[in-house]
């Protein structure tokens, strides 16, 4: 059961080589046994992930199966999952039990899919090394003294280190892509209105996009099936025919046009990884691409933009956890003020502080324009950018983070420092880009990620060129040691 | 001193859509507390907005109705602050760019009509409500109406008396009950006016400082409030104070408004477009559906009373003052009663009794096929006005009784057999001869005392202006 990609496992289901009691049963053994180590779970509950597998064999005894049904799937704890502890990563929503499903969470449930259990996340999804989760960091399975990256930490450790076949992010600045990355597996952050944001905690409504972290892009395009198409629910999100996108995995790629901005190779990439980058780019070539050099000029614009906006849309989307219907609220205080303030001072952790205290900022009379609008702006010449190359090539590529997994609390005194561990994520969130980072090569035994990014609604031409590149190599297919 | 008054009006109108403005919730008023309030009205986690279609369509009615600009690409826009009784700790509204951009409603000020211009109207949602004591000790929140929706309608200071802005917000009232976008009722709060005063020197370009009076719910507190507000500026200023911009309560026992919070104590709202939604298009092919299924407006239908039904510019405009009046008359003429008599009626004996009794003219005792009756009965000479108004007593207490069934057991038909007539009036002077003389003699009084005794002759019964005309005709023989 171990390393089968979805396809297998789903074939095995059918032939009834095993069922998805036996399945579920199988990684909830993993969980248990490599959990304490990287705490990439924040609730794992057992008797529901096997209710859920024994329905699901139902299904499959009833000759309903599709293709994710009985796969335990892991989720990340930004989804609202009915009858499920949800708690964004947060001391505020500790005690949070969801009501109701996201839509997301919904579409898995709908095709009996199994909810293996509710992953590990910076606080809200602000961060990009799991440290700033209230329930512990998460360990990197390649180095357990790295992180693995963030936001979408617990579920990259959990691919990673095969604790499920696979599982749901979001991405907001690159919280898929950078820690898929980081833990050396595949990620793919859709074209911005595909996944309903429905029931999908709010971090920054603007940016955040729900995706798949699985082995391999084939394994992806299954997980993107489930996820994508209209929600009414969801007024942002995009009413437009369902696509199978795993119909165009096998075209060749003979002659795609590769765009590589020069921006991506500037300061702040590391050497190493620079040269990993390179190295894949030339196997390109070998597969039939052409190389062709771009440039984004406005990119080094992109972290100073996101860090007005995604702050200033958080300071609002946050302001309903108040203590007042739901979620955590002090336990002393005088008056309406003071529990307010007590409730969110000791409700919230530092990252999140600061951030609202930054939203906050860029949105009060007298900054607005000269932050809020101005960031606006900018995003809309990232925006352009992005349009201007398209004209020139199909896909665009480089590296998906500037540097492999970094130690834990290396740069947690440093929010800067943590900040531009996005820097070649982000203005695709900026634009609504689709990206993915797939496994690339290895610095010191830590994974390296090549990020792809697409046009507009081009998510099969990003997963089309990612797996003929996984056809060609194995890097996708390395796990960590240990984890046996 | 002479003053100036200058008066804007910001009016909250609570749409009559069946769901919330972002929710698929019931609008219901008075149910149980927390019973319509869906994880949307709650702001749980993750929830998002959708928005009803209805209220848009709402919007452009308004819009249509006072000749504004309908905006081809709206925006929404969070106002933030912190409330119990505003879930998501913002409100969803619009700021810069608005549904509905400038119109005019035009109002009558003794006869002489004046515009008022509306700056704008956008959509929004109402907030909850806080109640404090009814848990003891706590305060309980009823998120029943969180996210009801509003339209918001702005006008400019154009309005320079209390009774100005009563009468434009009594035309409002009309005119949004009228297209069918608001049930009017203000006691639930369905129409809530928050009114900006402000003083100047007579004359002075410059406008004074205004303060903003919160949530009248009642054109008297309107007209209350802002007479003693006005009062309270003057006698500020000539006391050589200043005025301070402020939002102010009017306590409706006391009479008296008092300031709620000051300039430097007013949120910071951090307006920015709702993430969230998409900006709100609206096509011409849009506009162009609504304007089919747009009813007659007030001011049309005046007109056209005036000219087609030949009456007054007073009672054309009594008569179209609400659609429901309207619609009692036009029942009244359907069932073929003369226009003039019917808006004197309704207008007159009908209203006074309503009034009186503060019933709606909807639960009126009697039927307009009742009234229709009894002004038939009059126009075809069968009763008296008198002896109508005495029908309309009976049918004001005995719902149901016909008109025709009451003149038959009171024998209240009129005489106005010409025969019978003659015989009465010849049977009068004959009895009556001094009388005549004194008519003759230049005494016009003696003419009155003559129907008096025909009249009483025949028991009241006799047709008046028959009777008149006989005996004009007998005596100038």
């Amino acid at each position: 059961m171990l390393n089968l990609s979805l396809k297998k496992l789903s074939q095995a289901l059918e032939k009834k080589e095993f069922t998805s009691v036996e399945l579920t049963q199988f990684f909830l053994n993993r969980v248990k046994k490599l959990n304490p180590s990287l705490n990439a779970f924040i609730t794992v509950d057992e008797a529901k992930s096997m209710a859920m597998a024994e329905k699901s064999d139902q299904l499959i005894q009833a000759g309903k199966k599709t293709m994710l049904t009985g796969i335990p799937i892991a989720q990340k704890d930004i989804f609202c999952s009915e009858g499920w502890k949800t708690t964004c990563g947060s001391k505020m929503l500790e005690n949070f039990i969801s009501p109701y499903d996201s839509t997301v969470i919904h579409k898995f449930n709908d095709i009996g899919a199994v909810n293996l259990g509710k992953t590990n996340m910076d606080e809200f999804a602000m961060g990009s090394s799991n440290e700033t989760s209230y329930f512990g960091p998460v360990r990197n399975p390649w180095d357990l003294n790295c992180v693995p990256g963030g936001s979408s930490g617990g579920s990259a450790a959990a691919v990673a280190a095969r604790l499920a076949p696979a599982a749901t992010g979001t991405d907001t600045g690159g919280s898929i892509r950078q820690p898929a990355s980081l833990c050396g597996f595949t990620g793919l952050k859709p074209t911005y209105g595909l996944v309903s944001r429905y029931g999908m905690i709010a971090f920054a409504s603007s940016l955040d996009q729900a995706g798949p972290m699985a082995i391999s892009a084939e394994d992806c395009a299954l997980m993107l099936d489930v996820m994508t198409g209209h929600d009414e629910k969801d007024s942002t999100s995009l009413d437009r025919k369902k696509e199978n996108y795993s119909n165009f995995l096998d075209k060749k790629i003979d002659g795609l046009r590769i765009g590589i901005p020069k921006e991506f190779f500037e300061d702040g990439l590391n050497s190493d990884v620079q040269k990993v980058i390179q190295e894949a780019l030339r196997q390109y070539e070998k597969l039939g691409a052409k190389i062709i050099d771009i440039s984004l000029p406005n990119n080094h614009l992109a972290i100073p933009a996101y860090y007005v906006i995604a702050p200033a849309e958080a300071s609002s989307n946050l302001s309903r956890y108040d203590g007042v219907r739901y979620g955590y609220r002090t336990k002393e205080y005088d008056d309406l003020m003071d529990m307010y303030f007590k409730t969110r001072q000791e409700g919230f952790g530092d990252e999140v502080k600061r951030r609202i205290l930054i939203g906050t900022y860029v949105l009060s009379a007298g900054y607005f324009d000269a932050y809020y609008l101005k960031a606006q702006k900018i995003r809309r010449l990232i925006s352009n950018d992005f349009k201007l190359a398209y004209e020139k090539c199909d896909i665009i590529m480089g590296p998906s983070a500037p540097s492999v997994a970094f130690k834990s609390g290396e740069k947690q005194e440093d929010p800067l420092a943590m900040y531009m561990q996005d820097i070649f994520t982000i203005s695709t969130n900026l634009a609504g880009l689709p990206a993915m980072s797939i496994p690339a090569g290895f610095i010191n035994e830590l994974p390296v990620g090549l990020q792809l990014i697409g046009n507009h609604f081009e998510e099969t031409k990003i997963l089309n060129a990612a797996h003929i590149y996984q056809k060609n190599t194995d890097w996708h297919l390395k796990s960590p040691k240990g984890i046996d | 001193m002479d003053w100036d008054i200058v008066i804007g009006i910001e009016t909250h109108v609570q749409l009559k859509t069946n769901t919330k403005q972002f929710s698929g919730a019931s609008t219901k008023y008075g149910s149980e507390p927390n019973s319509q309030a869906c994880l949307v009205s709650m702001a749980y986690p993750g929830v998002l907005p959708v928005l009803n279609k209805e209220s848009v369509n709402s919007a452009i009615r308004f819009g249509l109705a006072i000749d504004a600009e309908i905006s081809p690409r709206s925006i929404f826009a969070r106002k933030n602050y912190f409330y119990p009784d505003l879930p998501k700790g913002y409100q969803i509204s619009q700021f810069e760019l608005p549904i509905v951009g400038r119109g005019k409603l035009s109002i009558d000020i003794d006869g002489q009509p004046k515009d008022v211009r509306i700056l704008r109207a956008h959509l929004e949602e109402d907030a909850g409500k806080s109640s404090h004591g009814v848990i003891e000790g706590k305060s309980g929140i009823d998120l029943n109406r969180a996210g009801t929706p509003l339209l918001e309608i702005v006008t400019e200071p154009d309005l320079s008396s209390a009774e100005e802005a009563v009468i434009y917000a009594k035309k409002l009232h009309n005119l949004v009950q009228w297209i069918g976008i608001c049930d009017g009722n203000m006691q639930e709060g369905s129409f809530r006016c928050d009114v900006n005063v402000s003083v100047k020197r007579k004359g002075a370009s410059e406008l004074g400082t205004r303060r903003e009076i919160k949530n009248l719910n009642s054109f008297r507190f309107i007209k209350q409030a802002v007479d003693y507000e006005v009062n309270w500026q003057i006698e500020r200023l000539e006391d050589g104070g200043r005025i301070e911009q402020a939002t102010i309560l009017f306590n409706p026992e006391s009479g008296e408004t008092k300031s709620m919070r000051s300039k430097e104590e007013a949120n910071d709202y951090r307006y920015f477009p709702d993430p969230d939604l998409l900006p709100l298009i609206i096509t011409d092919k849009d506009i162009e559906k609504i304007k089919k299924i747009m009813p007659e407006l007030p001011e049309e239908m005046k007109t056209r009373f005036e000219k087609d039904l030949g009456l007054s510019g007073y009672d054309a405009k009594g008569i179209t003052s609400s659609r429901d009046v309207t619609k009692y008359f036009l029942e009244l003429i359907d069932l073929g009663a003369n226009a003039k008599l019917a808006a004197n009626w309704v207008l007159g004996n009908l209203f006074s009794q309503l009034n009186n009794k503060d019933i709606d003219i909807l639960d009126s005792p009697i039927s307009p096929s009742q009234l229709s009756s009894l002004i038939n009965r009059i126009e075809d000479g069968t009763i008296s006005n008198n002896a109508a108004k005495k029908i309309f007593e009976i049918l004001w207490g005995n719902t149901g009784k016909k008109v025709d069934q009451i003149i038959d057991d009171l024998g209240l038909k009129q005489i106005s057999d010409s025969n019978e007539i003659d015989g009465i009036v010849d049977e009068v002077l004959k009895n009556n001869l001094t009388m005549v003389e004194e008519f003759k003699s230049g005494k016009e009084k003696a003419f009155n005392a003559l129907i008096g005794q025909v009249m009483k002759a025949s028991k009241g019964k006799a047709n008046p202006a028959q009777v008149s005309s006989t005996l004009k005709e007998k005596l100038s023989k």
